[in-house]
């Protein structure tokens, strides 16, 4: 067999492994709303990381690929890119401490010490039972309500480290 | 401050969400009015209030619809809902509690550039907003205000909400529809702009959500209404003012454009534990900071340009005397460290630099011609990269030098920063 051959063969298998109907479905769906398939790229990859566990492992960045018919090489491009995207395996539940000015001028420093404290890992480190990893992340737009953090796709805002530390014990 | 509220008047108004409910407060008859419109005509009505980009640019909005070409091509709007520029939070207001007010601003947009299609562009991490905009949509389609004949007029428009996915270079107009065609958001060069190549290659009008909400005010109350408020006949309209930081009472004012800062601190309840304002910074990250005595600078586009810094998004960022500036410009200058998408090399470089001196300062490992040495890192980063982003980053870290070298020199002499860090929860230590 040549390179190239295994090389298609590869993809091909890894390609098997993946995407459900129903989020093939979505992404048709979607796919209907651009001129172009690789517009639809971006809401294909949010729907491919919400089935399998928040991250984009290789062979399902390889599925959202054949799905939109484009190179594999062009979506790992956009999925390293963007900070929404993950490459590695992420806790159940990801915590995103906002400490950006608005944030850090109110407290976010001590959000985020008082998330190492609760969770005994370091950032972006998922905690022995798959429960929790968290980040510091950039401005989410809820400077009114500082210190915040976005814990999957809720706001939790005008923190304590207290108050914090009992949302992420509340996560199952 | 008294003030007729326009763009907020439903904001706790959970009636709004649906399309009965927005129509009781006088909701869609401006795009009604416009449906009966000379295409022309609407564009000329939003020139004539002089209303300017909500956005940071602050580019006359009609006149941007007009520079889209008459020509037999698919036209688009996008609407920039990636709100990720560090302080503001206006958007974001606008869209979870009144999204049909956005969604009849695009509508009118649409009608007047002779666009069909609308994607609203919002960054991804405002799954909620997202949702509310979504759920308004599909009811806007039921209810024959979008589609195949928008209010039984046979003209059709279609509206997409596109989630991005966490950079903030995708607020850049061009990196939003590098971004929006699926790629990485790295700008493009320009010219051509977008309005002649845009989206998929057609013309294009890109608009924040706060300039398209002014849209339907616009056209049902008038030009001259809009022109009434404001400073002067190039700063007009109500304004949303998103003020965070130390002040007693955070959160998202809606004043007449040109309010002068003491006023909005007032509105804003005052400093925050009856502290003293050291600095603020009044649009947005990317604005450079101003000091206590500038406080009463009126907060318009020109007023502040001319003070050296900008109105920007209008993101008020307020800042006490227990601030250490240099810390507040390192956090900036990691920001947009992070955020550059890579691609000119002067802002790539430059800004990982900038963050690396001002952090080397605070840590009190500075030397001694740092100062200068940022003044000219961002002497290289300004004016040489392909977009804004690289001008906005130096911003903060070109006023902190020119505004509080004393405060840089004392961290570098003393070697440790002179401002005790303040903790904010002193129970939990």
């Amino acid at each position: 067999m040549s390179a190239t051959a295994e090389q298609t063969a590869s993809v091909a298998e890894l390609a098997l492994a993946t995407l459900p109907d129903a989020a093939k479905a979505e992404i048709a769906e979607i796919r209907k709303r651009y001129p172009t398939a690789q517009a639809a790229l971006l809401p294909a990859l949010h729907i491919a990381q919400r089935n399998f566990d928040g991250w984009l492992a290789e062979p399902v960045i390889a599925a959202v690929a054949t799905e939109l018919g484009l190179p594999v090489s062009t979506v790992y491009g956009v999925v390293t890119f963007y900070d929404l995207y993950h490459l590695k395996p992420v806790g159940r539940h990801r915590i995103r401490v906002c400490n950006n000015l608005s944030c850090q001028l109110r407290g976010a420093e001590e959000i985020l010490e008082a998330m190492r404290a609760e969770l005994g890992v370091g950032e972006d480190e998922v905690t022995d039972d798959g429960r929790c990893s968290y980040i510091h992340f950039e401005c989410l737009g809820s400077c009114d309500t500082a210190p915040m953090m976005m814990i999957d796709d809720d706001y939790h805002e005008n923190l304590t480290p207290e108050t914090a530390r009992e949302i992420v014990r509340g996560l199952k | 401050m008294a003030f007729e509220k326009t763009l907020t008047q439903n904001v706790g108004n959970p009636d709004a969400l649906t399309v009965a409910g927005y129509k009781k407060n006088g909701g869609y008859t401006a795009l009604e009015a416009a449906l009966k419109m000379e295409p022309d005509a609407i564009t000329q009505a939003v020139k004539d209030s002089g209303l300017r980009g909500r956005g940071g640019a602050g580019f006359p909005a009609g006149m941007k619809w007009s520079f889209i070409p008459k020509i037999d091509k698919p036209k688009y709007l996008v609407c920039n809902a990636d709100e990720s520029e560090p302080g503001t939070f206006k958007d974001r207001l606008l869209m979870e509690y009144d999204p049909h007010q956005l969604i009849e601003g695009c509508a009118i947009c649409c009608r007047a550039v002779g666009a069909n299609t609308t994607y609203i562009y919002i960054r991804g991490e405002y799954t909620k907003a997202a949702r509310i905009l979504e759920d308004a949509i599909r009811e806007a389609y039921q209810a024959g205000i979008l589609g195949d004949s928008v209010m039984g007029s046979g003209w059709k428009l279609d509206m997409y909400v596109h989630m991005g996915a966490g950079a903030y270079i995708c607020g850049e107009e061009t990196g939003m529809l590098e971004s929006l065609e699926g790629k990485r958001g790295q700008p493009r060069v320009k010219p051509p702009f977008p309005a002649v190549v845009g989206a998929f290659g057609c013309p294009t009008v890109i608009n924040n959500v706060e300039t398209l909400c002014n849209v339907p005010h616009i056209l049902n109350r008038g030009a001259a209404w809009f022109k009434s408020i404001g400073t002067d006949e190039r700063n007009t309209g109500p304004k949303l003012y998103a003020v965070s930081g130390h002040v007693e009472k955070p959160g998202t004012y809606e004043l007449p454009l040109g309010v002068s800062f003491d006023e909005l601190l007032e509105v804003c309840g005052g400093m925050y534990k009856g502290g003293t304002l050291k600095a603020f910074i009044p649009g947005g990250a990317s604005a450079p900071i101003l000091k206590a005595s500038e406080s009463h600078l009126k907060m318009d586009f020109d007023t502040l340009a001319k003070a050296g810094s900008m109105l920007g998004s209008a993101a008020v960022i307020v800042m006490d005397e227990t601030t250490c500036m240099v810390r507040a410009a390192a956090r900036l200058a990691k920001f947009f460290a992070h955020e550059s998408c890579g691609q000119c090399t002067p802002c790539r470089e430059g800004t990982n630099w900038m963050e690396i001196i001002l952090h080397r300062i605070e840590s009190g490992h500075g030397h001694q011609n740092d100062a200068d040495l940022l003044y000219s890192v961002s002497k290289n980063v300004g004016g040489n990269s392909l977009c804004a982003l690289g001008d906005a980053a130096i911003g903060p870290v070109r006023s902190l030098v020119e505004k509080f070298r004393d405060e840089i020199e004392q961290h570098i002499r003393e070697h440790a920063c002179p401002v005790p860090h303040r903790r904010y929860f002193a129970a939990a230590a």
